[in-house]
């Protein structure tokens, strides 16, 4: 009995991989595993090598793993791309359509199962993907019954017919399989799960979720990889709830609509990628400037330009953090799992209305788009806090307007929505005063200026830091941000087990820096490492700057567009001079 | 009941004795309160140019937003509360140059939201560059040796984008114009009021007498049917827009909010924020 193993599915962009998996991973996930998914896929939409990738586990997990296990197969190029994955005894489940090949050098049993001539027999070659998922279930030994109500969700709504047929072609290559291999293998024979019921997700469905929880109606997007998700979600869910998305006509009109619409009330959010938050900084400076609460999630991939479109990368930081020209209040979040982008984006849109400053919540393609299981979302916990929000204003002398940005002790004034009787005020992003009126005072800029970049000062966030430090004196504090929290867990496993300690920070407030809670860590630890998916060290250069320690800390980076690995953050730790 | 004086502010604008922009500030004004407007159930937003700063001028709700987005911004203020009056306001600039995305994808849109330009062919707060307004051959401090560029048509472009309310006026005939920005508020959908504003100081061509020589008013012509889109377009190719009046309207052609699915009468900003457990129950099952 095993407690985790890896499986994969590739075959050309368009060929069923990604229904194969979401089948598959469905049933483990009901069955109560912990599962961790990543997707690796090319900017196009028919043809091109695709494979999803997944870690099965009987405990929590959140990192793909550096081996493999099984290997489903569509073509020889899949086996060629990822049999080096396999570890050695690994098997491949490949069509015998193609006459697949064991590459030379490669320990590896190879199950040729004729999964186009079995689908075509019932009629259709879209039903490989029943065929194949359904020989690596049997390999696997786990009870059909599960799978088989999987495929009745997937296909129920296409009536008895279809779903008939999908179990029969589940059926056929588990058969088939079990008669060459001489039934499930023991070698993978995974332990039972908990059988705890577990959510089972992508980031973006958490933070489309979270915002609706949060009191988002609105959200005004742009379409772009990988945040596309969150408007398709929340456009299946928001006209239940009042609400709607607008596709707009580019990022620019997106961010503004948003302004507008969280102006006149409305908890609105938008979201994009790297190229869309570049159009968007103008705008990010505007409801800086006339403290309009803004929520936008950038979630990450390969830049600069068009760069990397559907791969890892975090290398935004710095635009989300010194993006928009002039000085503003801003508050950048990373959350770093899927629980995370649920809380964080409630707190996002409670952030922006407490502060009335733009919030961003920064995400990468990994933790967007892979699918993995997560603890329940806690309905209790979810608490709605609109700020110095007024319903109505205080009846004013005629002339008068209301101060809306009335010069106060936090730096954060009463709010009135367009509509109300008394609260008729000026909004402008030109320096104004209390009332909003344009004003180019120095006495007043300076006031002004010093009410809003104060508003924010000693801002903590729920887990600015999320901090794992059983060591008192660690001989290494691994600092990460994003999905890499859980590939630095496996290598701090391994690193345990050869003597070498460590802490392990996540920083979650990424703006304002949390630098006094962070001083601490960074003096105890005799090294530190700092693991991000950028080239220029964005999160180390944030810490130097911030909390010194220069002379202390090295950077482990990747920008190639794949995750790290948890070898390569194994590796790299152990070289650390 | 608001009279247009209660539409009034203490602020003296900025702009220059004798611009066209004063004109269209008290047809708004005077607008507004024909309609029954209260001011604090109208929302000015406006772009940057001279023009822009007409929201605050107006004794309205007002936002002052960036450089040729005052149609999303404006766009969003409606949806959020489609209770409000929403007028959007800006100069030839804003929505015809940077901004002239938002201005076609605006009119696809058909929020039920008013968008006046005041049109002076001429960029006038960064005193005197080109415009997408300005005339072929017209000399400005950035064209020198004048436009080589050909002139913009918003008319044409907004009917070729499917506008459900197409009207040009001239900020000299007050009353024409105030009754087209009361026909704006009126139209179900977005509606599209270009207004000739003369710029009296960095504007030597398209001055008042200019306007008065060569514009024609739709009023001449007594067969004219504002409902017919060919023959709306037509006149405006005949006249090289050069034209004033309620040029097309489209009263079948239902506004953006009332066709969202799901979207209610009422403000969406006055709803309920919190999902009821049964909600929040059902969100997640699909994730099980």
């Amino acid at each position: 009995m095993i407690s985790q193993l890896s499986w994969k599915i590739g075959g050309q962009q368009g060929e069923g991989v990604e229904s194969t998996d979401r089948i598959f991973s469905t049933a483990l996930n009901r069955l109560g595993y912990y599962l961790y998914g990543y997707r690796h896929f090319s900017s196009r939409i028919k043809g091109g090598h695709t494979n999803n990738k997944i870690r099965i586990s009987t405990y929590p997990i959140r990192a793909i793993s550096d081996d493999l296990d099984i290997l489903v197969a569509f073509d020889q190029e899949s086996i060629d791309l990822n049999a080096k994955e396999l570890r050695s005894g690994g098997v491949i489940v490949a069509d015998a359509k193609f006459n697949p090949v064991v590459p030379e050098g490669i320990d590896a049993r190879l199950f040729a199962v004729p999964i186009t001539a079995m689908a075509e027999e019932l009629g259709t070659s879209l039903m490989k993907n029943m065929v194949a998922s359904g020989a690596s279930w049997a390999l696997l030994g786990l009870p059909l019954e599960v799978f088989n109500k999987a495929v009745e969700e997937e296909f129920g709504r296409k009536g008895a017919a279809v779903v008939e047929k999908n179990i029969e072609a589940v059926k056929r290559g588990a058969e088939f399989v079990l008669e060459q291999a001489g039934g499930p293998l023991n070698e993978f024979k995974l332990d039972e799960a908990d059988g705890r019921q577990k959510l089972f997700m992508i980031g973006n469905e958490a933070i489309g979720l979270g915002s609706l929880a949060a009191g988002c109606r609105l959200m005004s997007a742009y379409p772009i990889t990988p945040a596309s998700e969150i408007m398709e979600y929340l456009i299946k869910k928001l006209p239940a709830l009042g609400g709607t998305v607008v596709q707009t006509e580019d990022e620019i009109a997106a961010v503004t609509m948003a302004i507008g619409a969280n102006y006149a009330g409305v908890r609105t959010m938008t979201a994009s990628a790297g190229p869309g938050l570049s159009l968007m900084m103008e705008a990010i400076g505007l409801a800086g400037m006339t403290e309009t609460p803004l929520v936008i999630v950038d979630t990450q991939r390969g830049g600069p330009s068009t760069g990397l479109p559907t791969k890892q990368e975090q290398s935004d930081l710095n635009a989300m953090v010194y993006g928009t020209h002039g000085e503003i209040p801003k508050i950048v979040i990373a959350p770093a799992s899927i629980e995370d982008c649920f809380y964080d984006m409630i707190e996002a849109f409670n952030l922006s209305e407490q502060y009335q400053v733009p919030v961003i919540v920064m995400t990468d393609l990994q933790l967007s788009l892979g699918k993995q299981s997560c603890e329940p979302f806690d309905f209790q916990s979810i608490q709605i806090n609109r700020g110095k929000l007024i319903e109505e204003a205080p009846e004013l002398e005629a002339q008068q307007l209301f101060k809306r940005y009335e010069l106060t002790e936090d730096g954060v004034s009463p709010r009135v929505l367009p509509g109300a009787k008394h609260g008729i005020h000026h909004v402008t992003g030109v320096e104004h005063d209390e009332t909003g009126r344009p004003s180019e005072s120095a006495v007043n800029r300076q006031n002004m200026m010093d009410k809003r970049l104060n508003k924010l000062n000693g801002l903590q966030i729920r887990d600015g830091l999320r901090i794992d430090a059983a060591n008192e004196t660690p001989d290494l504090l691994i600092i990460g941000m994003g999905s890499t929290g859980g590939t630095i867990d496996q290598a701090r496993e391994w690193l345990a087990k050869d003597g070498i300690t460590s802490n392990h920070i996540t920083i979650r407030q990424i703006h304002p820096f949390p630098t006094e809670q962070l001083i601490p860590h960074l003096q105890q630890a005799k090294k530190v490492v700092v693991i991000e998916n950028n080239a220029t060290a964005q999160l180390a250069g944030q810490i130097k700057m911030h909390a010194g320690f220069a002379e202390k800390i090295r950077s482990l980076l990747k920008y190639d567009g794949n995750p790290f690995l948890p070898s390569e953050v194994y590796k790299a730790c152990k070289e650390l001079d | 009941m608001a009279t247009f004086k209660e539409f009034r502010n203490n602020v003296k604008p900025n702009w220059c004795p004798g611009c066209g922009d004063f004109s269209i500030q008290a047809a708004i004004q005077r607008a507004a309160a024909n309609v029954g407007l209260e001011p604090e159930e109208l929302a000015v937003i406006s772009g940057i140019g001279c023009s822009g700063r007409i929201s605050g001028y107006i004794n309205a709700y007002g936002l002052h937003g960036i450089h040729g987005r005052a149609l999303p911004i404006a766009q969003g203020v409606k949806l959020a509360n489609r209770e409000l009056t929403v007028i959007a306001s800006g100069g030839d600039g804003d929505g015809f140059a940077i901004g002239m995305g938002h201005t076609v994808h605006a009119i696809r849109r058909n929020l039920n939201i008013t968008y006046i330009v005041m049109d002076n062919q001429i960029y006038g707060l960064t005193k005197g560059q080109t415009s997408p307004r300005s005339a072929e051959g017209f000399k400005t401090k950035s064209t020198p040796e004048g436009s080589i560029e050909s002139t913009l048509s918003p008319l044409e472009i907004a009917m070729s984008a499917g506008a459900t309310f197409v009207a040009q006026s001239f900020s000299s005939d007050l009353k024409q114009l105030t009754a087209l920005i009361e026909a704006g508020i009126k139209h179900e959908g977005f509606s599209l009021i270009n207004v000739f504003s003369p710029c009296v100081t960095f504007n030597k061509i398209n001055t008042y007498d200019w306007f008065k020589q060569n514009i024609v008013n739709l009023e001449q012509f007594p067969d004219y049917d504002p409902s017919n889109r060919i023959m709306a377009m037509n006149k405006i190719m005949e006249t090289e827009g050069m034209l004033t009046g309620l040029i097309y309207q489209n009263t079948q052609r239902k506004s953006y909010e009332d066709m969202i699915s799901g979207f209610g009468a009422d403000a969406l900003a006055k709803q309920e924020l919190s999902l009821s457990e049964e909600q929040f129950n059902k969100l997640v099952a699909e994730f099980k």
